[in-house]
């Protein structure tokens, strides 16, 4: 880069786009909630806002998880479908553990650990697949998506899993209850996204994972171990797909090969929403939470109005998406 | 073709009172320069200077703020984004751009294929591609891919692209930065050939001795100011190297301190193999700078990088102060003291969309923990340090270091090596592609760390560096050792002879200590 554009020549062109970018979804965001305002007045309402959030919290979880993978330069397609073969074999270890446990709090402690261990260790086989098989990441997790949808419609006989009644019972405060009014789902999400900005921005691992995405090959030569790096992504990817799951359990207290359906490209699409790169190299949990709840709020103001059907919800999604991309591109080409 | 060559002809393509700013930051100011049918006119300067600046204005890629540009005898705005090529003006650029995985027919043919009944005339296409190969007297296969050539043959590829295009005006950014010296000769074979065609050359280079070789006018660029346009007779490489710099370079080269004659072996490689590598062995002394000297592709690299285990080795055993070590990561061979600084700073070396500061402690990020958390304000104690050692010089740290100049890139990688705290180094082309001033600081600061005690192998295809720093001087061929050089016998005759196979050493001398 001999005499290029000289170093001088860089910032002016800059400034103002920098901090659209960075306020970029927190702008959408304050939009779409003074949207909301003037559109009805339950939208501040506490239960419209609790509820909008607890059912984000379950992909903003997943979409955390997702912010690490997608830094390291890696993808995981297969985020939905396992979610849907965790909750399958949650319901079952915990049917099945009733005779012997009896109905209480063992049985469903029991079935979370199974869930978190189930995720880890989907984790670990499309991680070492990608890093030890030197397979791309599209398509080991396109497969392992085919395959643990395909396991829990085959767990579920191709109907539906369903949770004792009684142990359901238990199981519920999980989803419904929390702590000064907030829903537990809410209160995890909140915990995991801070505990996944610190790991980001102020641990080795973060740092890691960003070089990883940012050039491979500057990483392997400044001795980062990358394969173990990018495997411990998608490690942290599926158990943190088994915390949104058991915490989705007792909201219906069913499985079936329906559930988590498009999950992955939820997450996906709120990870980029919130400024992370899709090519990895950089990536902000804050900005996947924001981007998830930005989400969340198009499809609750839909049904909060009446001029606009609420079945153009993923042509809104989409629009933002692209939106969201386009103010990105200009990072890229500078 | 042009009737009309050299001193007589009248201009092709020039630019009058050309001034350019990118914001309020002015980078060229009101530079006259021209260009005539077969004429080779150097642009040189320092890395900031103006020089892609100016190419890019006048290509077109960039359009200039006041001034204008003529071509032909008359005034033009040139087309932006590479169209200006329609008009027989191509730049090819320092990094190449072609599409790796494109045949040699394919990228020839780019963006103006041959076409038969609204189809790819795959077969013409070939023809005429190794028709035009045939005139350069290249001989790379129209259907090789580009990924499988080496950088000289893309070069061709290049040439051959604006060849094809009726190129009138050539505008080549640093096309030998990436060369051995064979193929730079080859380049400039070529080169003469397309000014005897009538075709003005634009040649930008870092080297003085190939541009006193082959440009008859040579244009000094400083700080963005026209310093001289002169012919190239009336020059010397040092008259030039003081307009560029503005001061005199007396000591390109500081004076060597001789390590002891008792020095230790730090380090010590036997019959090592790798891919690329075949039966190599050398020691390393305390203090000793040892240049590794030999063609592009001869095993340098290759070498290196078996050492510090980035790559895989077949045999061979390395002892580091006397102990067997056998590194499979490169974070042992960095815990051990033993750094690797590659060559590739863009590809290899430096995550260009990232700030200053983790470039820097990306290797030893480890240092900066405090209760297991990063502590930004001991990065930043270490970034204040380095860009002190090193004079790094970046308006502040959070602009990307691929905004940076090749210089302060290549200052910014040493300071990060560094900070590991190495003995022995391993530097890979430490100056590649940065300007004599910046140069001369790396010089001084490799001095240095010898003097201090460290060990360092100075791999480089800049003979005047290895000659002028080397306490010995290993020269490769073909992935092997072909000869070691001491004292006198370092001289650039004397290495190219066993570069180029003319000489080679018996199997005791290459052990020698």
């Amino acid at each position: 880069m001999s005499a290029s554009a000289p170093d001088t020549a860089a910032k002016p062109a800059r400034g103002f786009r920098i901090d659209l970018k960075t306020a970029g979804p927190l702008l959408a965001l304050a939009l779409l909630v003074l949207l909301g305002i003037t559109l009805n007045e339950n939208f501040l309402s506490y239960s419209n806002l609790t509820n909008v959030l607890a059912r984000s919290s379950f992909i903003g979880i997943i979409a955390i998880g997702a912010t690490f993978v997608i830094t390291a330069g890696g993808l995981d397609l297969s985020v939905g479908s396992m979610a849907a073969v965790i909750a399958g074999v949650m319901i079952m270890v915990m049917n099945w553990l009733i005779p012997s446990f009896g109905i209480g709090w063992s049985v469903v402690l029991a079935g979370m650990a199974s869930g978190i261990l189930l995720g880890g260790v989907a984790g670990v086989f499309n991680g070492l697949m990608i890093t030890r098989g030197r397979i791309e990441a599209f398509i080991v997790t396109l497969g392992t998506m085919g395959i643990f949808r395909s396991l829990v419609t085959f767990l579920a006989n191709g109907g539906t899993l369903s949770l004792n009644f009684n142990v359901a019972d238990v199981y519920r405060p999980v989803y419904y209850d929390g702590i000064l009014g907030v829903p537990w789902p809410i209160l995890v999400f909140a915990l995991v996204a801070i505990a996944g900005e610190i790991l980001m921005r102020r641990t080795a691992f973060g740092r890691y994972c960003a070089a990883i995405g940012s050039n491979e090959q500057v990483a392997r030569y400044s001795s980062i171990n990358v394969d173990n790096v990018r495997l411990l992504t998608y490690i942290l990817q599926g158990v943190l797909v088994g915390v949104a799951v058991l915490l989705y359990v007792p909201r219906l207290g069913s499985a079936s090969s329906t559930t988590g359906v498009l999950w992955e490209l939820e997450a996906i699409a709120g990870v980029i929403i919130g400024g992370t790169t899709l090519k990895g190299g950089y990536g902000r949990i804050w900005g996947t939470v924001v981007g998830v709840v930005i989400l969340g709020l198009i499809g609750n103001i839909l049904n909060l109005q009446s001029l606009i059907s609420p079945y153009l919800n993923g042509a809104f999604q989409g629009v933002i998406i692209i939106l969201a991309v386009l103010l990105q591109r200009e990072r890229r080409t500078s | 073709m042009a009737s009309s060559v050299g001193e007589t002809a009248p201009i092709i393509l020039a630019a009058s009172r050309v001034s350019k700013s990118f914001g309020e930051i002015p980078v060229l100011f009101s530079i006259d320069f021209d260009i005539r049918p077969g004429e080779v006119h150097a642009v040189i300067g320092e890395n900031g200077a103006g020089k892609s600046t100016l190419i890019k204005i006048l290509s077109g890629l960039e359009q200039p703020t006041s001034g204008s540009i003529s071509f032909d005898g008359q005034t033009v705005v040139l087309p932006p984004n590479g169209a200006a090529e329609a008009m027989g003006i191509v730049l090819i650029h320092q990094e190449m751009n072609l599409a790796e995985h494109l045949t040699v027919a394919d990228s020839i043919f780019l963006g103006r294929e041959l076409k038969k009944f609204g189809f790819l005339d795959v077969r013409e296409m070939r023809k005429r591609a190794a028709a035009v190969m045939e005139t350069l007297h290249v001989h790379v296969d129209p259907d090789a891919r580009i990924n499988t050539l080496s950088v000289a043959d893309k070069q061709m590829v290049e040439i051959a692209k604006a060849i094809s295009r009726d190129a009138r005006v050539l505008i080549m950014d640093e096309p030998t930065a990436v060369l051995s010296v064979g193929e730079t000769q080859t380049l400039f074979e070529q080169i003469r050939r397309l000014t005897a065609r009538g075709v003005a050359v634009i040649f930008i280079s870092h080297k003085l001795d190939e541009i006193m070789e082959l440009a008859q006018r040579v244009t000094v660029l400083r700080d963005g100011q026209l310093i001289a346009t002169v012919g190239t007779e009336a020059l010397t490489p040092d008259s030039i190297a003081q307009m560029m710099v503005g001061r005199e370079l007396s000591n390109l080269y500081p004076p060597k301190h001789e390590p002891d004659v008792d020095a230790p072996a730090v380090l010590s490689v036997r019959n090592l193999s790798a891919l690329g590598v075949a039966d190599v062995s050398f020691d390393l002394r305390r203090g000793e700078i040892l240049g590794f000297a030999g063609l592009i592709g001869s095993g340098r690299t290759a070498v290196a990088e078996a050492i510090v285990g980035l790559t895989h080795r077949s045999s061979g055993q390395i002892t580091l102060d006397g102990k067997p070590v056998d590194f499979t990561r490169v974070s042992q061979s960095v815990d051990a003291g033993l750094a690797y600084m590659t060559k590739d700073r863009k590809g290899k070396g430096l995550l260009l969309n990232m700030g200053l500061r983790p470039n820097l402690t990306l290797l030893t990020v480890k240092k900066h923990l405090r209760a297991g958390f990063l502590d930004s304000a001991s990065e930043t104690r270490a970034l204040e340090r380095a860009v002190r050692r090193f004079d790094i010089r970046a308006r502040d740290a959070s602009v990307a270091v691929g905004r940076l100049s090749g210089g302060n890139q290549q200052k910014l990688m040493l300071g990060k090596t560094m900070e590991s705290e190495p003995d022995i180094i391993i530097m890979d082309e430490p100056t590649r592609g940065i300007d004599v001033g910046t140069k001369q600081q790396i010089y001084h600061i490799i001095a240095a760390l010898a003097a201090e005690g460290k060990s360092i192998i100075l791999i480089s295809s800049e003979l005047q560096e290895v000659i002028g720093l080397s306490h010995r001087v290993v020269v490769m061929r073909n992935g092997r050792l072909a000869g070691v050089l001491e004292g006198a016998e370092i001289t650039e005759s004397e290495i190219m002879r066993y570069a180029a196979g003319i000489k080679q050493s018996g199997n005791d001398e290459r052990i020698s200590a």
